[in-house]
């Protein structure tokens, strides 16, 4: 075996797989947390395991056996009990402190974590193995595997034996929370969703919110030594946030929290231990702390670039509304001058007269793309086609205005802002449904309603307007 | 301090429907309920026994306790005293005849699941624990939200629907447990013309299939058109029997009293008792 693929072995892929390990357990949980909105409940038992577990380094090393500190049956019975007692201490602080849930929340996970913090300093002071550092921020690099027989392969069984014991306790975990997830898929939905008919049904949510916060604490322990009790928490709520926004199907969220937790963890970790050198510099960073920091960045991306929820695609759909509203307030407003007996609009006032510059702009260039107005002399003016849209708008609009005034009793001149609104809902759906059938041919301003029909004559209110030439 | 209210009685064993004044015909008997949220009661001693094949309208002011007797009966409201039985039978042994429609307000419409999804929840009681849905129960959710005109919708994500959708979706979700009694809480509130006709029908079909609906409703107006029994209820039954005879406009100012009745200021009493105040 190569020199390099040694040294790969030996400390890149414990550690890689220790960190996608924690990941992904930490983001599969973290999905019931965040769709509970209860993503603090998560923040809450992180912390709140670490007094737990230096009490048991402390108990272990005053009985004499600091070898089964780190006994993963023993973490994990700690960490399940703080789960525990966090959850009911939560719950308690709320009942009879009478607070809201965050702040009951807030009390009892700073309270625990600095009594973790006191137990740490009596560890430090007793010199059990247990630093500061370690628990706050994980000791990825520390994650070695070196089988006792250098020869031998590390694919044999021996070798995998001799794996690092904070990699096979985390392998312990996330198959418990796979086969967790997996087995109880339907009854944490349900929990999730719905927890009365779900207590209805019989499949005691109450007992579900316990398995589930139980599970949180032991992979927040499991993933502790790998990432520390700080960045666990954004193993537990990043993925499961980021996968949210871009799906809106259950199952979908569930695969792709795997998916994003070991992106983040793979390219996180490469970053952390090779980025430096390849941008020059002579020191790798912290491992886990990039791998939070690439959870951050992919959240942050499809917070922005989400084609469903995020601000781009929004702001996309937002303009695409106002550039079609601006447009179909361009074709009402040249059909009122047209009643006027105004041969059309100078160009330059079409942007000032229907809203916003931009939108204005690229409505007008649709418009004319369109076939709806055309532009001579300096004037914008309506085609044939154009007309026909803007008689049904102002036919929707003025129809609006006399239900407001004859039906809901509004003042006329408090109506044109509404119509101006409601006039834009003509799809044959909503439209036809919600068009007021108001049986006027004249709009409470005086103006004629006009009719249904294919392309009526034009204009009425002036003569003129016919004279000015249009075709 | 003794608590003013005792827990109830659980070793009196003998079923209600022992009782003269209750039946084992009746889907639902409530016997001398009283639930208190914080020690304060909300409903006091409420007796009422359901008939068979009915639709049933629990009527009465805000605060009145309407929502409160359907989730006690359902065991999601902790009853401080009185039993209630069904088919003179626990809740435990009879959990799968009974559906419940909840508010629509209860639950996060945000939550990432499609209309069928949430129809096919009412199948999980007829799954059993740790069992995949079958393609069987998907069919039948799909038939259940044909069933109120929403086939089309089916994938949407639940808040791409409007509130009266929403509430529709609710209702298949009822109709998939396919109970022979179901509570629903407010079914009626907020949803457009076309929704309510949906849901009256529904009820209907119900009805003729041979269940019971208990609904919690708030509009007046419709109680004699949609149902055959209304129990007048503020904080105690004031009324309960056949629409005709019992919703009465001397029942209604009863029920509707503008001025704080004798036990709304009792209860405030034991609150405040509680309190120590």
């Amino acid at each position: 075996m190569s020199p390099g693929l040694t040294e790969f072995m030996s400390l890149d892929f414990p550690a890689l797989l220790a960190v996608v390990l924690a990941s992904v357990s930490c983001g599969l949980l973290g999905n019931f947390l965040v769709l509970r909105r209860m993503s603090l409940m998560g923040d809450a038992i992180a912390h709140a395991v670490l007094p737990g577990l230096v009490l048991a380094f402390l108990v272990t090393a005053a009985f004499g056996y600091p070898e089964h500190a780190r006994d993963p049956l023993l973490m994990m019975g700690g960490a399940a009990l703080s789960g525990i007692v966090t959850v009911v201490l939560v719950e308690l602080i709320q009942r009879l402190g009478k607070v809201e849930k965050g702040a009951a929340m807030g009390v009892a996970f700073s309270v625990m974590f600095a009594l973790g913090v006191l137990l740490l300093e009596q560890a430090a002071a007793r010199q059990v193995d247990l630093d500061a550092d370690c628990v706050l921020y994980g000791q990825l690099e520390s994650v070695m595997w070196l089988p006792t027989d250098p020869t031998a392969s590390y694919f044999s069984w021996s070798g995998i034996a001799e794996m690092p014991r904070q990699v096979s306790t985390l392998a312990f975990i996330a198959f418990a929370v796979i086969i967790f997830t997996t087995l109880f898929y339907k009854e944490l939905r349900i929990a999730a969703f719905d927890p009365g008919l779900g207590k209805t049904l019989g499949f005691r949510p109450q007992v579900m919110h316990y398995a589930l916060m139980i599970f949180v604490a032991a992979a927040a322990v499991a993933a502790f030594e790998a990432v520390g009790s700080i960045l666990v928490i954004a193993l537990l709520i990043c993925p499961a946030a980021t996968a949210r926004l871009l799906t809106d199907r259950y199952f979908t969220q569930i695969g792709l929290t795997v998916i994003i937790a070991i992106i983040a963890s793979v390219g996180g970790y490469m970053l952390g231990t090779r980025g430096p050198l390849w941008i020059g510099l002579d020191q790798s960073v912290n491992a886990a702390g990039m791998v939070t920091v690439t959870l951050g960045g992919l959240l942050a991306m499809a917070i922005f670039f989400s084609p469903s929820h995020g601000i781009i695609a929004r702001s996309m759909r937002r303009f695409r509304l106002s550039v079609s509203v601006a447009r179909e307030d361009l074709l009402g407003l040249l059909y009122r001058l047209e009643e006027h007996g105004a041969p059309g609009m100078p160009r330059r006032q079409v942007a000032a007269a229907v809203g916003p510059w931009l939108a204005a702009q690229v409505a007008s260039r649709r418009a004319s793309q369109r076939g709806e107005v055309n532009s001579r002399n300096g004037l914008v003016e309506l085609t044939a086609k154009g007309r026909t849209i803007a008689q049904s708008l102002i036919r929707s609009h003025r129809l609006w205005e006399s239900y407001l005034v004859d039906v809901l009793g509004l003042r006329p001149d408090h109506v044109h802002d509404t119509a101006m609104r409601l006039e834009h809902v003509r799809d044959a759906q909503t439209g036809s449904r919600l068009m007021p059938r108001v049986e006027a041919t004249i709009d409470p301003h005086d103006r004629p309603i006009p009719s249904n029909g294919p392309s009526a004559p034009a204009p009425t209110a002036n003569d003129d307007a016919k004279s000015d030439g249009h075709a | 301090m003794t608590p003013i209210l005792s827990k109830p009685d659980r070793k009196s064993a003998t079923p209600l429907s022992a009782r003269p004044e209750h039946s084992a015909e009746s889907p639902v008997s409530i016997h001398a309920l009283t639930v208190a949220y914080h020690r304060k009661p909300v409903v006091w001693d409420v007796d009422y026994d359901a008939p068979p094949q009915s639709l049933v309208a629990i009527v009465g002011p805000n605060g009145a306790g309407k929502s409160t007797i359907i989730k006690a009966c359902l065991g999601l409201a902790p009853k401080a005293a009185g039993r209630v039985e069904f088919w003179g039978q626990p809740y435990r042994a009879v959990r799968k005849r009974i559906g419940y429609v909840p508010q629509r307000e209860s639950v996060d419409w945000d939550f990432p699941v499609s209309a069928l999804d949430v129809v096919a929840m009412g199948r999980y009681g007829k799954i059993g624990w740790c069992k995949p849905v079958s393609r069987q129960h998907r069919a039948a959710a799909m038939e259940c939200i044909d069933r109120v005109g929403l086939a089309d919708y089916a994938s949407r994500q639940i808040s791409q629907l409007s509130g009266g959708q929403q509430q529709r979706v609710f209702l298949a979700r009822a109709l998939a447990q396919e109970a022979d009694l179901y509570f629903m809480d407010e079914p009626f509130a907020g949803v457009d013309a076309a929704t309510e006709r949906a849901i009256v029908q529904v009820l209907r079909e119900l009805k003729a299939g041979g269940a019971t609906v208990i609904v919690v409703h708030h509009d007046l107006q419709t109680v004699a058109e949609y149902f055959d029994e209304v129990m007048l209820l503020n904080m105690r039954v004031v009324a309960e029997g056949p629409v005709s005879d019992t919703f009465t406009q001397d029942n209604l100012v009863k029920t509707y009293g503008g001025r704080l009745t004798l036990l709304a200021e009792a209860a405030e009493a034991v609150a405040r008792a509680e309190r120590g105040g």
